[in-house]
């Protein structure tokens, strides 16, 4: 047990460190980076001249050495203060963030869950008869499906469910009558907003979660005891779902956690196509403003993200493989 | 119940994809090579007379919303994609290969440090990072090969470092070593030439991501700039006329897909036939 709570305590110890590497280079890349957030505001106003600009730079604390600067971002975080927006409206990050977050992420994990319902069962039907006809078809697919671009993917699903055949909405996140609409209304019209943003996510992620579901159910089904399971006159379903998808499943369980920045990341293409008020487009905003606060705070939330997403399949394996539980087996 | 015995696909099947991925990338890159020979028409050229025209003989895939030829714009946009391709993965695997050499062979702490690295570039939300810093430095061909470069070398470093931690233990480097060879020697002379294959499979497959990464900056209008072709800035333009010219939407698209599809394909036969472990 103390060797469970050692390990913990080091996993938390570069959590922490890996996020303070994140947060620093992201700071010194992006105020390092040539142009100023005052320069919307200055240099495209004839009427503001040099010394506004110095004024508005002082107002944001840009006149200070950068590692001054750093500083002080690192201490309004410390007391979970994102800072102000550099743009228009002024608002604090974290609100701007906040009512942006659950669309973000309620698609991501709508997906993730519909990646594993298509994957793992492709995956461990192809590795369970391969070289069979399913295997082959199965993989065809996968290749394909790994080389389709997502937001091509969108273009064509937008013109033809959306514009020749006119069946779902392909922009917003709801109908202009979305008002007058009764509560189950709502639910629905959002649902059909977000059928083909989530479909997209997913198509992004299940060809390379189904081979790696494959892969890994492969190298299982070469391990002694599954050759023991079947020795032992075991039916084979037994064998499948009992020795050898369970242990299958693990490694799948670190790919999700690692998958997190790439989600993130694709949501500022998918939600730009479908013009979805979520996180990645708000990023977007953000970058073509020069928004540093609220940049920062995107960056630092999607590191959060991906680390929980690391923590958590750690937990996970360790929850499902005993060998981690009790600190035997190979060192990791 | 029966099942058939375990088979291992014929080393045909895996040639047949090795050869069908190999043609893809060849004549995509052919096409990109000699766009200016192939092309029936300038690129850039306006022609007020024939906008938005869809697929004949004389345009086989259509012209866009100023009159451009859109076969022409494919192909010199494969320039763009295979440069791209070419110079970031370069650069990854460069990178890659230096630190994984050095964290291998040297161990300790060096590796300590080098791998911890790796995981915190790991953990970055790298399309965020890439797009914020192409977006303050002027979107442009180089910017986007640098970036994608700089954010792409982990997993050729992880991979080089597992390779160079075997490698090392071997009789030949250990006698290398006993005739009095020095570690830049030992590096470059006896372990680089062995971890190439991997590494090679990891290119391979790394060009693929990098074309599927630039098209994306494009296609969000931070990477090539108009008037300039590339098949994400001409799905961007698509994107427009959807409804009244799938043309622009569909050959630019295809064009990507094929092409990843490609460098995929060699990229994962190479590994078949480079990966003695699967050769058992």
């Amino acid at each position: 047990m103390a060797q469970v709570l050692k390990k913990i305590f080091i996993k938390l110890i570069w959590v922490g460190v890996v996020f303070f590497g994140i947060t620093v280079i992201s700071f010194w890349v992006i105020h390092l980076a040539p142009g100023s957030p005052t320069d919307l505001q200055t240099t495209l106003n004839p009427e503001a001249g040099l010394e506004a600009r110095a004024q508005l730079e002082k107002l944001y604390g840009l006149d200070q050495p950068l590692h001054i600067q750093y500083g002080k971002w690192l201490n309004r975080l410390v007391h979970l203060d994102f800072g102000q927006s550099m743009s228009g409206d002024h608002r604090p990050v974290w609100d701007k963030i906040r009512e942006r977050l659950p669309l973000t992420f309620g698609m991501n994990v709508a997906s993730m869950i519909l990646t594993l319902l298509i994957a793992v069962p492709i995956g461990v039907t192809a590795a369970w008869w391969r070289g069979g006809t399913f295997d082959k078809v199965s993989t065809v697919i996968v290749f394909i499906g790994f080389a389709m671009p997502g937001f091509w993917l969108a273009l064509l699903l937008m013109l033809w469910l959306g514009i020749q055949w006119p069946i779902l909405p392909i922009s917003g996140l709801t109908s202009l009558g979305y008002d007058a609409m009764s509560p189950m209304e709502k639910i629905w019209d959002i649902t059909k907003h977000l059928i083909l943003p989530v479909f997209i996510y997913t198509s992004g992620s299940w060809a390379g979660m189904s081979r790696f579901m494959r892969s890994s159910m492969l190298e299982v089904l070469r391990q002694d005891y599954i050759m023991t399971a079947r020795a032992k006159g075991l039916p084979s379903h037994v064998v499948l779902f009992k020795h050898a998808l369970r242990n299958a499943l693990m490694p799948v369980i670190t790919i999700l956690g690692l998958s997190v920045p790439s989600l993130i990341g694709g949501s500022v293409i998918i939600e730009s196509i479908f013009a979805l008020p979520g996180l990645g487009q708000l990023f977007y905003q953000a970058v073509m403003s020069r928004d540093y606060p609220l940049i920062m705070g995107s960056l630092v939330l999607g590191a959060v993200l991906t680390l929980a997403g690391n923590l958590l399949a750690d937990v996970g394996y360790g929850l499902a493989d005993p060998r981690i539980r009790t600190g035997q087996g190979r060192e990791r | 119940m029966k099942r058939k015995p375990l088979k291992r696909p014929s080393p045909w099947a895996r040639h047949a994809l090795l050869v069908l991925g190999g043609l893809i990338v060849g004549l995509m890159s052919l096409g990109a090579i000699f766009a200016p020979w192939i092309a029936p028409f300038d690129p850039e050229f306006i022609n007020v007379n024939v906008l938005l025209q869809p697929p004949s003989t004389t345009h086989l895939m259509g012209t866009d919303a100023l009159g451009r030829d859109v076969f022409s714009r494919i192909l010199f946009g494969g320039r763009v994609s295979l440069w791209v391709g070419f110079v970031a993965v370069g650069i990854a695997t460069s990178i890659g290969l230096v630190l994984g050499l050095v964290a291998g062979y040297f161990g300790r702490l060096v590796d300590e440090i080098i791998m911890r690295g790796v995981d915190v570039m790991l953990c970055f939300p790298s399309f965020f990072l890439i797009l914020a810093v192409i977006a303050f430095l002027e979107p442009s061909l180089t910017n986007i090969m640098v970036v994608i470069g700089l954010t792409g070398w982990m997993g050729v470093a992880r991979l080089v470092r597992a390779e160079t931690l075997t490698i090392r233990e071997r009789d030949y480097v250990l006698a290398a070593r006993a005739a009095g060879a020095g570690p830049g020697r030992i590096i470059f002379r006896h372990i680089l030439p062995n971890a190439v294959a991997p590494v090679l499979v990891s290119a391979t497959l790394g060009v693929a991501g990098a074309i599927l990464t630039e098209s994306a900056l494009s296609f969000l209008g931070l990477g090539v700039q108009p008037p300039d072709a590339s098949w994400g800035n001409m799905l961007l333009e698509g994107k427009e006329v959807l409804g009244i010219a799938w043309w622009l939407s569909v050959f630019p698209g295809l064009a990507i897909l094929f092409t990843v599809l490609g460098y995929n394909l060699l990229g994962e036969s190479l590994r078949d036939l480079l990966d003695p472990r699967l050769k058992q």
